[in-house]
C-alpha cells in the first residue's frame, strides 16, 4: 500500500494546526472528554483572564470555581459533579465567540456563564442562544445582553438602573448640578450607562455640561480633561473600565481638574487604585456589593474568598459567586441537564439568596436588585449608601 | 485661551515623543530603503525595561516612603532601556533584515511586519497584557503660569528630546561614524568600494535609531503613566505618519513632523472631537502623500541618513 505523501502531510499539519488552535484560549480547566451523560456536569465559563480587563475575568473566575467546589463538597447536583471549563477571551469579543462556540462544541458544557464586560457578553450570548444553551453572565449590565434569546439570564442590576443610582447619588447626595460626562465610545457598558446616567440626571434637574469620549486602550486623556476644565462642571462621570479610569484619575490630577469622579462597576478592580493612586481617592461608583456592609451571607463569602485566595473579593467576583451558586440550584431543580428544562428552571429562579442580595429572575430574564455607592479613601472603596429599585 | 495653550503644551510634549520614533524609522529608511515595523515594538520593549530597571532600583520602597527617585538612579534607567533597545535593534537588523537585504524591496518589509508581530506577541507573553502603571522615575511637580499647567515631566521630555536631537545632529554631522552613515545612505555600493564598513554602519545606525526609541518609551511612560505590550503600535504609526511628513530619510523633518502630528492630535482632540485624534494623522498622511509625497523637508538629498 502507498502512503499518499501529501494528504499525510495535510493530515499532520491539520493536527498541529488543531492543537495549536485548542491551546490557545489557554483552556485552566484540563483536558475535555466529559460529556453530558458522563459523571460530571460541565459549565463552561468564558472570562477575560488576561488583557486591559484580567482583573474582571480572574476574580469572577476564582468565585465562580469556589462555588462549584462547595456544591461539589456538598455532594454535588443530581448525583453527579460539577465541573468548570475555563476559555480566556483576552477582553476581545470575536475571541468571545470562539471561546462559547468551544465550550459548547469541544467542552460539551450544559450551560455557559460569562462575561463581564457587556460588549463580549453580547457576542457570546449570540452563540449560546443560536445554540440554545442556557448561558448566565454574572455582571453584564448592558440592557442588550439578555434581549439576545431567552436563552440568555444575568444575575445583576441593568445600567438604566445604576445610572439612576449615580444620577440620584450625585444630585441628592452630593448636590452638585453640573456633570461632566467622559465616556469610553468603543465600550457597549460605557455608552448605554452614560446615556441612562444623563437620562436620569436631566430627570431630576441636573445638567450635563459637556460630554467627552476616549476609546478603551486609550492613555492620553489630557485634551478631553483640558476641555472639562474650562466648564463649570462640579464633577465628572466616568463610566469606563479600571485602567483607563485610573489613568484619567491622575491626567486629571496633574491638570489641576479638582472634581469628584463618578463611576460604575466597571471600577471594581485593586488596579484602580494601583494605577489611579492618591488620585482618585474622594471619588464614588456604584456597585453591586460592599464587602464592608455585608450580610452574614456574605460576610462568610468574603472571609472563605480571603481563606481560600489571600485577596479580597470584588463585587464582579461576588457576582461569580451567585451566578455559579444560581445556576447550580437550577440544575438541581431541573432535575436533569436537558437544556429546555434547564432553562426553564433558570427561568424559575425566584429569592434565591445570594451573597450580593436576593436573586429572582424576571420576565426579561434580569436580576431585580439594589445597588450600593462606595466612596473610595485611603486607597480603599467603603461603603457610602445603598439605592433600592 | 488659556485652554489654548494648555491643549498646545500637552500637544507638543506628545509630538516630542512622537519625534523621538520617528527618528528610528527615518534613519534606517535613509540607509536601507526599508520600513522598519518593528520599530514600534523596540519602543515597547524601551518602556517595559525601563519599568523593571526602576523596580530593580527600589522604587516602589522609596515611593511608599515617600522619598523621591534620585535623579542618577533615573538616568540610569534610563541608559539600561536605551542599551537594551539598541541591543535588540541590532540584534533584529541582524537576524532578521541582514539575510534579506539583497533580496526585493518586498521581501524586508514584510519581514519587518513578521518581526513587529512576533515582538508584539512575546511581550503580551512575557510582560502580560494588563496595563502597568509606569514608576514616578521623575517627581512630579506642578507649576501654573496664567491658567496653564506646567509640569516638569512635560518639561523634561521637551529638554531630553532637544538633548537627543542635538548629540544626533553632533554624531550625524562631526563624527566619522555620522559621515559614514551619510556616505552610505548616498550609495550603498560606492561606500563600500570607499572602504566604508557597511554592515558596521547599519548596525550602528540600528542602535542609535533604537535607543533613541527606548527614550522616547520612557517619556511616554511617564506621561501616559499606565504602559502595555500593544503601546507601540498606534504610537509607532503616528510617528511613521511624522516621518513621512517631514520627509522621510531626513533628520530635522522627522522633528517637524512628530510636532505637527502631536499638535494636530491635540488640538482636534480638544476643539473637534476625541473620535477623531487618531483618525486626524491619516488624513494628514493622505493629504501630504497627495500634495508633497516627499514631505515637508523632503526635496534635496542631502543630509540623509
Amino acid at each position: 500500500m502507498r502512503i499518499d505523501r501529501r494528504s499525510l502531510f495535510i493530515a499532520l499539519a491539520s493536527s498541529t494546526l488543531f492543537g495549536v488552535v485548542a491551546c490557545k484560549g489557554g483552556s485552566t480547566g484540563g483536558g475535555s472528554g466529559s460529556t453530558g451523560g458522563g459523571s460530571e456536569i460541565v459549565l463552561g465559563h468564558y472570562a477575560s483572564m488576561t488583557g486591559s480587563t484580567a482583573h474582571f475575568g480572574q476574580d469572577t473566575d476564582k468565585a465562580v470555581r469556589m462555588a462549584v467546589d462547595e456544591v461539589n463538597a456538598a455532594g454535588g447536583v443530581i448525583g453527579k459533579k460539577l465541573k468548570v471549563v475555563t476559555l480566556d477571551t483576552r477582553g476581545d469579543s470575536a475571541e468571545a465567540a470562539n471561546a462559547v462556540t468551544r465550550l459548547i462544541d469541544v467542552e460539551k458544557s450544559t450551560a455557559i456563564l460569562g462575561e463581564v464586560a457587556s460588549s463580549l457578553s453580547l457576542a457570546g450570548g449570540r452563540v449560546a442562544q443560536r445554540r440554545k444553551i442556557p448561558m448566565v453572565s454574572p455582571s453584564s449590565t448592558n440592557p442588550k445582553v439578555t434581549e439576545v434569546g431567552d436563552y440568555v439570564f444575568r444575575v445583576c442590576f441593568l445600567d438604566p438602573f445604576q445610572g439612576k443610582v449615580m444620577a440620584k447619588f450625585a444630585k441628592e447626595t452630593l448636590k452638585v448640578d453640573k456633570v461632566a460626562i467622559l465616556k469610553d465610545v468603543k465600550n457597549d457598558y460605557s455608552i448605554g450607562l452614560s446615556d441612562a446616567f444623563k437620562e436620569s440626571f436631566e430627570k431630576l434637574g441636573g445638567k450635563i455640561v459637556v460630554e467627552q469620549s476616549y476609546g478603551q486602550g486609550d492613555t492620553d486623556f489630557s485634551a478631553q480633561l483640558t476641555a472639562i476644565k474650562n466648564t463649570d462642571s462640579q464633577a465628572i462621570f466616568v463610566p469606563g473600565y479600571y485602567a483607563e479610569v485610573g489613568g484619567i484619575a491622575r491626567t486629571a490630577e496633574r491638570l489641576g481638574v479638582k472634581l469628584p469622579l463618578l463611576g460604575g462597576d466597571g471600577w471594581d478592580a485593586p488596579d484602580l487604585f494601583k494605577i489611579g493612586g492618591e488620585a482618585i481617592n474622594g471619588s464614588y461608583f456604584s456597585n453591586h456589593f460592599a464587602p464592608d456592609a455585608a450580610t452574614p451571607k456574605a460576610q462568610k463569602f468574603v472571609a472563605d474568598f480571603k481563606a481560600k485566595y489571600g485577596i479580597e473579593p470584588t463585587g464582579l467576583g461576588a457576582l461569580g459567586y451567585d451566578a455559579a451558586a444560581v445556576l447550580a440550584d437550577a440544575i438541581k431543580r431541573a432535575g436533569k441537564t436537558d437544556t429546555d428544562a434547564l432553562r426553564a428552571a433558570l427561568a424559575d429562579t425566584k429569592n434565591f439568596e445570594g451573597v450580593t442580595g436576593s436573586i429572582t429572575i424576571d420576565p426579561q430574564r434580569n436580576a431585580q436588585k439594589s445597588a450600593v455607592v462606595l466612596k473610595i479613601e485611603g486607597g480603599k472603596a467603603k461603603f457610602a449608601a445603598t439605592v433600592a429599585p | 485661551m488659556s485652554q489654548f495653550f494648555q491643549q498646545v503644551i500637552n500637544g507638543l510634549s506628545l509630538g516630542s515623543i512622537y519625534a523621538l520614533i520617528a527618528l528610528g524609522y527615518t534613519m534606517v529608511y535613509g540607509i536601507l530603503k526599508l520600513i522598519n515595523f518593528a520599530h514600534s515594538e523596540v519602543f515597547m520593549v524601551g518602556a517595559y525595561t525601563g519599568f523593571y530597571a526602576a523596580g530593580a532600583l527600589g522604587i516602589e520602597g522609596l515611593e511608599q516612603r515617600g522619598a523621591a527617585f534620585p535623579l542618577y538612579l533615573a538616568l540610569v534607567v534610563l541608559l539600561v532601556a536605551m542599551s537594551a533597545s539598541a541591543l535588540l535593534g541590532v540584534l533584529v537588523e541582524r537576524l532578521a533584515y541582514r539575510p534579506v537585504r539583497s533580496a526585493p524591496r518586498l521581501t524586508p518589509l514584510i519581514t519587518a511586519i513578521g518581526v513587529s508581530l512576533l515582538l508584539q506577541n512575546l511581550g503580551m507573553l512575557v510582560f502580560t497584557p494588563n496595563p502597568r502603571r509606569y514608576p514616578p522615575i521623575i517627581k512630579e511637580v506642578r507649576f501654573e503660569l496664567g491658567g496653564v499647567i506646567v509640569t516638569n515631566i512635560k518639561l523634561t521630555i521637551f529638554l531630553v528630546t532637544l538633548a537627543l536631537m542635538a548629540g544626533l545632529w553632533y554624531l550625524v554631522q562631526r563624527t566619522w561614524t555620522g559621515r559614514a552613515m551619510r556616505a552610505v545612505s548616498v550609495n550603498l555600493d560606492a561606500a563600500k568600494l570607499m572602504g566604508i564598513d557597511t554592515n558596521r554602519t547599519i548596525s550602528a545606525t540600528f542602535a542609535i535609531g533604537s535607543a533613541l526609541a527606548a527614550a522616547g518609551g520612557i517619556l511616554f511612560g511617564l506621561d501616559q503613566i499606565t504602559i502595555n505590550p500593544l503601546m507601540g503600535t498606534l504610537t509607532g504609526l503616528k510617528a511613521f505618519v511624522a516621518a513621512v511628513l517631514g520627509g522621510i530619510g531626513n533628520i530635522p523633518g522627522a522633528v517637524v513632523g512628530g510636532l505637527l502630528i502631536g499638535l494636530a492630535e491635540q488640538l482636534v482632540a480638544g476643539y473637534v472631537s476625541p473620535d477623531y485624534r487618531d483618525a486626524i494623522t491619516f488624513v494628514i498622511l493622505i493629504v501630504i502623500l497627495i500634495l508633497r509625497p516627499e514631505g515637508i523637508l523632503g526635496v534635496v538629498r542631502q543630509e540623509k541618513v
